[in-house]
């Protein structure tokens, strides 16, 4: 590549693609020239069909579950049955002598959960004796030639333990004669992903806070120049990934090199982990994942029983396979924490914000980060901004992120709150976002939202006669849009004509994999099909990770630089047999042309002319091209966040209390567009969680003996065939000129505004707030006053 | 997780009590395979039942532990990995096989009771490289996302539209009401079961 000196190019921006502008950057010469809009690309921007959709539908995709290696043993897990134990012995002879069984090991792993810190005097080398935390906490683990020995080697270990006092909801865990979680104060990181994380937090019992950083302004001078305050109590429940394909691994340790398969969301930081776990070199370590049953956040590290694997195989010399039951699963491998939020707001007549405030608290578990993300303290325009944020211990399994965490409790209350002042000011709610909402994104997506919903038809609250009242609702997304530039991939070139990408990013669905092969297919002339994909393994260059909706904004633009930058190594091997300068070469149609198509040749010939077997390039994800709005270490916040708007209109029957939905609008964006099909369908998923998150999903913990009632996919309420409401969705094109490509995520935001939304419309439809999720039937009767009020949940 | 009886765990001990202990002896050997083949069992010699499956048409003879359930055989003995596991418990429907033509939870049906029915996976579901149109329209239409209840909502949905010629959307929901997509991909399988049975029809 020439010199490195910055070049001005001229990208297209705005959202309305009958009225682009132009902005100038400045970008290095490696960048790929800037990409048209979407309506003048061959297959960016086009609804091309998922690449691994035959190998889905035809049962030939390889899942962690799948995988099969000779001489493979069975793991199993003995997980503690009380809530809060000291384990006084393990016994783990009569298991490690059953037929068959080749390893067993105490299991002692505590990631995910909050770490205690170190009274101050005592010695660090006298480990504390072991307790359990949670049922289902990891004690042992026995890895044997078949399933079924395993699970009988499993019955013959014996524990003793003692049992503790414990507690099991979050009231109770508040309360000053609680039975404390932990002997003192802890710190750790924040794997909820809601805020109150790794910093020094002060601590109660079991009540870690407040963490009060985000605030700025003055509230107290915000609120004295309020006109109208409002103000409410929300209260949001646990919810379970339930990930169909349940945690799993099969870990090989050799001699020389661990591999690990596994179903993961981030292969690079798995590897990583592992490496640093186990003590071996980045290079002795190799995560594979090929298809991947889903992961909403609870698939991003290695986590304990990943450890378990990895030990027993160093143990067994053999490869292990571990996968979680259901029952497993729902108990201990992450959860969505649950919030109570106290939030209130002042505002002047003309609608603007005075003063926000939010007080809340939530359980992780024995984990931290119960948080509610930075949605209050982000959306809208408002000087005078207070979070005091809490972590309360309960002996549960951990929880992790999930999908929008803490920004999906903090919009149901926040989006609730907003729409209440609507009412209070007598403003019409979108006009009032138009007031307080600095986004010109989401003012055009309340535009069109407004259009396709009916909104001029919405009636004033509670109005329908009859016992079936229908309302609709309005909320709001907001989500930071992520990019990690430590992401990079390789676009080869093949003597014959072929086609190769290769990178560690993984697929957990989302289709990433048919993304970048329509990115290098349109760089190189080719078609997608033409491209070969190969991902999710970390011999490959590293990739970004598949949560934080940043994985598309940050491989597709190193993507489409490395299949430009190896393009260019082409047209140099067949110049001269053109007879043109390699910059006057291009590449369209399956052919290698001069730019005045006199001359030309196919890709394959063209291919022919290399010296050598594969050329090749690597690229990384540069910055944006008009910068950060934040970094740290790899990670980075583009300038813009993502929004997003969505309408609800729901029918309530007041008898039965029974909430349906019957349409939802979701007008969504995500910078340019890459595949709209595979778009809509993670749009409608996010709306379908949403709901369900709404409406059904709790897990139900039983507060006197600490089990979890409904571990499983019985009576863990999941919203299915016949809940799906009607779905529209509608993106936007949303250029402005920050990347090779200008994409960035959805994911996350297309969950965030579900909730309220549908809150927002249950008022609507019956004129009274529900402000407590699920919105079961019993919470609907119950603010109507049908019903007793009962006291809140866990 | 031990400790709790549930439905299936006493329908597959019921199934090992009918012949005999499951407990696996001395002398196992380890064998590739999920249910590896080499379990043996107190009280008689091999410890393994031999049984015949017709699968996707071929008649299989295997050698099980008695108390597998089909889905256990066909990923384990039978090689056959394409039918999924997402509960273990009848819940979420991802192992969905058919037999008989009818769609049933292979999680909960014991490998032993099949008998002389024949068996069809998502592996015998396209003919050659031909795809069911239900295949052709869940790729079409996006139905999927992470894939892994796509197996069983393909047979479900295969059975519908050759069933019943114009499904209605409300039968179409009816028909996977025991499915869980966690992706939630439901409105595009809607949309592609539709166009499978038009398709079907010709």
């Amino acid at each position: 590549m020439a010199g490195n000196e910055l070049r001005p190019m001229q990208y297209p921006v705005g959202i309305d693609p009958a009225a682009l502008g132009e902005v100038e950057r400045r970008v290095s010469p490696d960048e790929a020239p800037p990409l048209p809009p979407n309506a003048r690309l061959a297959w960016i921007g086009k609804a091309v069909p998922r690449a691994n959709g035959h190998a889905k539908v035809t049962g030939s995709a390889l899942f962690t579950v799948d995988r099969k290696l000779p001489g493979m043993l069975h793991a199993r897990l003995l997980r503690s049955p009380w809530p809060h134990a000291r384990v006084l012995s393990l016994d783990l002879d009569a298991a490690a002598r059953y037929p068959g069984v080749r390893a067993a090991l105490p299991i002692h792993e505590t990631v995910g959960r909050a770490v205690p810190l170190p009274p101050p005097g005592t010695s660090p080398s006298t480990p504390p004796a072991r307790q359990v935390l949670y049922v289902g906490d990891i004690v042992a683990g026995v890895a044997a030639a078949t399933p079924s020995a395993a699970e009988a080697a499993l019955r013959l270990v014996h524990v003793e333990y003692q049992p503790l006092p414990f507690v099991a909801d979050i009231e109770g865990a508040r309360s000053g004669d609680a039975p404390h979680v932990f002997d003192g104060p802890v710190a750790g990181d924040s794997h909820a992903g809601g805020a109150g994380g790794d910093v020094p937090i002060a601590q109660q019992g079991n009540v870690r806070g407040p963490d009060r950083s985000g605030s700025r302004g003055n509230v107290r001078e915000g609120f004295a120049q309020a006109e109208i305050v409002v103000e409410g109590e929300f209260r949001t429940q646990v919810q379970t990934h339930c990930c169909l394909e349940t945690h799993a691994v099969v870990a090989d340790w050799e001699a020389d090199q661990l591999t690990v398969y596994m179903s993961t969301q981030y292969t690079v930081g798995v590897r990583d982990e592992l490496a640093r776990v186990f003590g071996l070199p980045l290079s002795r370590v190799r995560v594979v994942v090929d298809a991947m049953g889903g992961g909403f956040g609870s698939k991003s590290g290695a986590g304990n029983y990943v450890r378990a694997a990895v030990a027993l195989s160093r143990q067994a010399k053999a490869p292990v396979r571990l996968v979680l039951d259901r029952r497993e699963e729902q108990l201990d491998s992450g959860n969505r924490p649950a919030t109570v939020q106290r939030v209130r707001v002042g505002a002047r007549r003309d609608g603007s914000l005075s003063a926000v405030s939010v007080d809340s608290y939530g359980t992780a578990g024995v984990g931290i980060g119960a948080g509610v993300g930075n949605f209050a303290q982000s959306i809208y325009s408002c000087a005078n901004f207070a979070i005091a944020q809490s972590d309360v211990f309960i002996n549960a399994g951990p929880g992790s992120a999930m999908r929008g965490p803490g920004n999906t409790p903090g919009a149901f209350a926040f989006e609730q709150i907003i729409d209440e002042l609507a009412e209070r000011l007598a403003i019409d709610p979108l006009a009032l976002r138009d007031r307080i909402d600095p986004s010109a994104v989401r003012r055009a997506e309340r535009r069109i939202g407004a259009a396709h919903s009916g909104w001029s038809r919405r009636h004033a609250p509670g109005s329908d006669a009859g016992p079936v009242k229908r309302g609709r609702g309005v909320a709001q997304s907001f989500w930071g849009a992520n990019v990690q530039t430590n992401s990079a991939c390789e676009v080869r070139i093949l003597r014959d004509g072929s086609v190769e990408l290769l990178s560690s990013v993984q697929d957990i669905g989302t289709g990433i994999g048919t993304v970048l092969a329509q990115v290098v297919a349109e760089e190189l002339g080719l078609r997608p099909g033409d491209i070969v994909v190969r991902i999710g393994d970390t011999d490959f260059p590293a990739g970004p990770p598949s949560y934080g909706s940043m994985t598309t904004a940050s491989i597709t633009p190193p993507a489409r630089n490395a299949s430009h930058q190896v393009l260019g190594k082409l047209f140099d091997a067949v110049a001269s047999a053109l007879g043109a300068a390699p910059e006057n070469l291009v590449a369209v149609a399956g052919r290698i042309a001069t730019a005045d198509k006199s001359r030309s040749m196919s890709f394959r010939e063209a291919a022919t002319h290399l010296r050598t077997e594969r050329i090749s390039a690597v690229a990384s994800r540069s910055d944006d091209y008009g910068g950060f709005a934040r970094r740290f270490g790899d990670l980075a916040s583009a300038r813009n966040a993502l929004g997003g708007v969505q309408f609800a209109e729901v029918s309530v029957d007041v008898h039965t209390g029974s909430v349906h939905v019957e349409r939802i609008v979701a007008v969504h964006d995500c910078g340019r567009p890459m595949n709209p099909r595979q778009i809509e369908s993670q749009v409608q998923g996010g709306v379908l969680m949403g709901l369900s998150y709404a409406l059904y999903e709790e897990r139900v913990l039983d507060r006197n003996t600490g089990h979890v009632l409904n571990a499983d996919l019985e009576y863990y309420k999941i919203g299915r065939s016949r809940d799906v409401p009607e779905i529209e969705v509608i993106f936007l094109e949303n250029y402005q000129g920050m990347s090779a490509t200008d994409a960035y995520g959805i994911a996350e935001p297309a969950n965030i505004a579900t909730a309220p939304a549908i809150a927002n419309a249950v008022y609507n439809a019956i004129g009274v707030r529900v402000r407590e999720l699920p919105m079961t039937p019993a919470k609907i009767l119950s603010a109507l006053g049908r019903i007793p009020q009962r006291s809140g949940g866990q | 997780m031990t400790g709790t009886i549930t439905r299936r765990d006493f329908l597959k001990a019921t199934g090992a009590a009918m012949t005999g202990v499951a407990v696996p002896a001395a002398g196992l050997c380890a064998a590739p395979g999920e249910a590896g083949q080499g379990a043996g069992r107190a009280g008689n010699g091999s410890g393994l039942l031999a049984i015949s499956l017709n699968v996707n048409g071929a008649e299989r003879r295997i050698e099980i532990e008695a108390q597998m359930t089909l889905a256990e055989v066909l990923r384990g003995p039978l090689d056959m990995t394409g039918t999924k596991v997402g509960c273990d418990r009848g819940a979420c429907s991802a192992c969905t096989v058919w037999v008989d033509r009818v769609p049933v939870a292979s999680c909960m049906m014991l490998a032993v009771d099949v008998g002389e029915r024949k068996v069809v996976t998502i592996e015998g579901l396209a003919r050659g490289e031909e795809l069911h149109p239900v295949q052709a329209a869940f790729i079409a239409h996006d139905a999927m996302q992470c894939g892994f209840c796509t197996p069983g909502l393909v047979m479900s949905c295969a059975a519908l539209v050759e069933s019943k010629p114009n499904p209605s959307i409300e039968e179409i929901k009816d028909a996977i009401s025991g499915h869980l997509c966690r992706c939630g991909s439901y409105p595009h399988v809607f949309a592609a079961a539709m166009d499978a049975a038009k398709t079907l029809k010709g």
